[in-house]
């Protein structure tokens, strides 16, 4: 009795244990997939309103929803057209003049014209707002009135015609204007772009629903022909890369940003998945504060320079999905040196210039490792030691430090690293906005965080910046980086290929260097 | 009764004002700006400095912490620094999302939890009682975050049963009332859709109800096993009354008051302690928007919700006390 009781009581518990768990078999619905693509990513966008925004996973959603009036390639960031058909620049590089393109529409019906762009325009550049409109003040240097802003009027001259004219040349005016947070907006919406986006893109906004998915559907009257492929997109956050890889397996989601290089193989391995791979715009390095001993000794950089193995670095901690780097800026960036020759690692090199320097016994110092992992340094404590394994060899004694990310930042920018590994992801495809926005005297207190500042080299890059002629420029930026190379306030260490998975069935998705993708040819099989 | 009630409720106030003090100035000692943060690397100081103002962040502490309680007097919780929405519009569906996770996770805690303590104890030095407290040994030990993704690999990804994340079908969502999806589902009459609702659950809310269902049934096993060595139950016996009577009228109702502290506060640490757990599984709780949160010093967002989430915390233990009390009379007057 005692026994058959104890039995009964047992079944019930694992009865009810098996009725919670399995309310039904079966993985999930496989409704309607067709044409349904979900894109898997670590976070949740902060706003849909392209001017006001700074995050990646805004601009991811951005894209797809607005055009801007020129775009970049495919693959690339060359110049091409989009809302505006065609353009005329005058000689001396102060008039730009966009013809647009006749019949698009926005998704609420509104028409796109010249007097459209105008009020984009008019809105950000009246603003004053650099709180609000980050973007815009730094790449068309501030405000109208401002000293140094670019642009000083868009005016419409007809329904079709749009004339920029601007107070002094910048020349990578049209890659600016590429570039995703000068979209253009329904001026009907601009109050309401934040949340409820209305652009003239392949794809119209439904819904979102917050920290888990953005959904969009077909613009059925997208102005390139028979485009886009699918009918609905929707944006999912899942914050974990091996959970998100979990999904992608399980095939609720089909395409996915953030895959960790040490999951790739596994990846190809399965006959299910596929890889991509997205063209390298970015550069992770090894900074030195170069207002604190001992870097202020332009030789002690060079010492460390020739004490980092970054071959071995690739190939542990990038999978080999990296190049080694030599300069502060990509290969694929127009005015590239490419006849810099790379500081060789090299110890005894290395330890006969600390000698010279005055440390023949080398030093005690602090070396940051980022806490987060980015597409330039997928694990920064570990590359971190391993970079500080090599320094110990020479005698320099880095002690590896680490802070949340905001608080990272913002100690770094303040100047309290002495050693701080971190990277940049290019938002234009221009060389200004690498060595300019990173290393000039300019930028000391906002991106340039080796505070590194060197007349000659300000005055090259400040000329560069007007300097409309390609051939000048790339000779200008040429001379910068062999300056750069001299002082070596960084170690370059890599230009990375971020690695993206999607299930075998993805077709046409083509991973763009910026690292946010249209999805308009993109289709499932 | 209604004494009691009233001095217990009265009593909450000084907690939530000593609550929100700390939340309030705990955050603003982490270093780290919001402007700085959401504007990212690309901002110049200039930017930074405008926005700031814009957040009022440049205003005295006190200042911004009067303004603050003067705005939660009036129900405002304010607005979220990142997204500008109003916070009180923003957060009942993170909070609807993590209470029926943690209601769903303790459903299957005390179920369990509570069987398995009583029949342990009826049966002590059973196998099926060291079987039990073994397994209790192992839930109260393993790290969620581990048996999570174990739960994954084994029950999403290799037999594919259950998804891997998330709360609904993502191709066909839930319209949403109430935002407890169990309960919409109900009222639309889409019981696919309550099946698809039942199955994301299942694996978050496992991992989740490991621990609490390991406390309590280990609690309700010593608890039980006091209670039978009295001499009212071996009377109860004597008199031949059948066991499961004895077990689950007599000797429950006294051994259930120290359990049921035990599922107060384990339901109070399940709301606030869901993040690991709605991170492994992408559960839009509360618990992710507060550490999201917390990643952009988005300042009044993790003041609000980490209020919230006190505040159901002692209203928790505050029906728990009152439940004692009516449980047992004696407890009221001491």
């Amino acid at each position: 009795m005692k026994k058959g009781f104890l039995i009964a009581l047992a079944t019930i518990m694992l009865l009810s244990v098996a009725l919670v768990g399995c309310s039904s078999s079966g993985g999930d619905d496989d409704k309607d997939k067709a044409q349904a693509l979900v894109f898997g990513r670590g976070g949740d966008s902060v706003g849909l309103d392209p001017a006001t925004v700074t995050d990646g996973e805004s601009f991811k959603v951005i894209k797809n929803v607005y055009d801007t009036l020129v775009e970049y390639g495919e693959q690339d960031t060359d110049v091409n057209p989009s809302l505006a058909e065609d353009w005329e620049i005058s000689d001396d590089g102060l008039t730009y003049t966009f013809m647009l393109r006749e019949g698009v529409k926005f998704h609420n019906g509104e028409d796109f014209t010249a007097d459209a762009v105008v009020k984009n325009f008019e809105r950000w550049m009246t603003s004053g707002d650099s709180g609000k409109y980050a973007y815009y003040a730094s790449m068309f240097g501030g405000f109208k009135g401002d000293e140094g802003h670019v642009i000083k009027s868009v005016e419409a001259k007809d329904e079709n015609t749009v004339v920029f004219t601007l107070n002094r040349p910048q020349a990578p005016f049209l890659k600016n204007l590429a570039m995703t947070p000068f979209s253009i907006g329904a001026p009907g919406e601009f109050d309401k772009l934040e949340t409820e986006p209305v652009g003239t893109g392949p794809f119209k906004f439904v819904s979102w629903k917050r920290n888990d998915r953005i959904t969009l559907e077909k613009n059925e009257e997208y102005w390139k022909e028979g485009l886009p492929k699918l009918d609905k997109v929707i944006f999912r956050a899942i914050p974990d890369n091996s959970n998100r890889l979990n999904a992608l397996k399980t095939g609720e989601i089909h395409l996915m940003d953030g895959v960790n290089p040490s999951d790739v193989a596994e990846i190809e391995d399965n006959s299910d998945l596929q890889t991509f791979f997205r063209p390298s715009m970015n550069v992770g390095y090894l900074g030195f504060n170069t207002e604190m001993e001992p870097f202020t000794n332009k030789k002690v950089r060079q010492a460390l320079n020739h004490a980092v193995d970054k071959e071995s670095l690739i190939k542990a901690f990038y999978e080999g999905q990296a190049e080694p780097a030599k300069n502060p800026m990509p290969p694929v960036i127009d005015g590239y040196n490419d006849e810099i020759d790379a500081y060789p690692f090299d110890l005894e090199k290395a330890k006969q210039l600390l000698a010279e320097a005055g440390y023949p016994d080398g030093f005690k110092t602090e070396l940051w490792a980022m806490p987060v992992p980015r597409p330039y340094m997928p694990n920064g404590k570990k590359a971190a030691e391993a970079i500080a394994s090599n320094f110990a060899k020479i005698g320099v004694d880095a002690e590896i430090v680490s802070f949340e990310w905001g608080t990272y930042l913002e100690k770094a920018q303040k100047g309290e690293a002495p050693m701080f590994l971190l990277g940049w992801t290019g938002d234009n495809g221009d060389a200004d906005n690498f060595l300019y926005t990173l290393l000039d005297k300019d930028t000391i207190d906002s991106n340039n965080y080796s505070r590194f500042a060197n007349d000659e080299l300000h005055e090259i890059l400040v000329e560069a910046q007007s300097t409309p002629e390609k051939e000048k420029r790339a000779e200008l930026y040429k001379e910068a980086q062999v300056i750069l190379h001299e002082e070596s306030p960084w170690v370059p260490l890599v230009h990375s290929k971020p690695a993206l998975a999607g299930m075998k069935n993805v077709e046409g998705f083509k991973p763009h260097p910026t690292g946010s993708d249209k999805l308009t040819n993109v289709s499932l099989k | 009764m209604f004494a009691y009630t009233i001095r217990r409720i009265l009593m909450l106030i000084p907690v939530l004002i000593g609550m929100s003090l700390i939340v309030f100035f705990l955050i603003r000692a982490i270093p780290g700006d919001p402007a700085q943060i959401i504007l990212g690397q690309q901002a110049s100081q200039q930017a930074v400095a405008q926005l700031r103002d814009t957040l009022g962040l440049d205003e005295p502490w006190y200042v911004q912490y009067f303004i603050y309680m003067k705005d939660l007097l009036t129900g405002d919780l304010g607005n979220s620094i990142r997204t500008h929405a109003p916070i009180s519009e923003e957060i009942w569906p993170y909070f609807a999302a993590t209470l029926e996770l943690s209601l769903f996770a303790m459903f299957i805690a005390v179920f369990i939890g509570v069987n398995a303590g009583i029949i342990s104890a009826w049966f002590q030095n059973s196998w099926f009682d060291y079987v039990a407290m073994l397994l209790a040994l192992i839930g109260v030990s393993m790290p969620i975050f581990w048996l999570g993704l174990m739960e994954q690999w084994a029950l999403a990804v290799e037999w594919r049963i259950f998804p891997t994340s998330g709360r609904e079908s993502i191709l066909d969502p839930v319209n949403s009332i109430t935002n407890l999806y169990v309960i919409d589902t109900i009222i639309q009459g889409r019981f696919d859709q309550l099946q698809t609702v039942f199955k994301h659950l299942t694996l978050p809310g496992v991992a989740l109800a490991t621990i609490p269902m390991a406390i309590i049934a280990r609690m309700t096993r010593s608890s039980m096993l006091e209670v039978m060595r009295s001499d009212y139950i071996r009377t109860a016996r004597a008199k031949g009354l059948r066991m499961f009577w004895v077990v689950y009228k007599h000797s429950l109702k006294n051994a259930f008051i120290p359990v049921l502290t035990v599922i107060g506060l384990q339901m109070g640490l399940l709301l606030g302690g869901a993040i690991l757990t709605e991170t492994i599984f992408s559960w839009p709780g509360i618990g992710r928007y507060i550490y999201d949160a917390i990643g952009f010093r988005d300042y009044p967002v993790i003041q609000s919700g980490i209020l919230i989430i006190a505040l159901v915390f002692v209203t928790i233990n505050l029906l728990v006390d009152l439940l004692y009390a009516a449980i047992d009379p004696r407890i009221k007057y001491q």
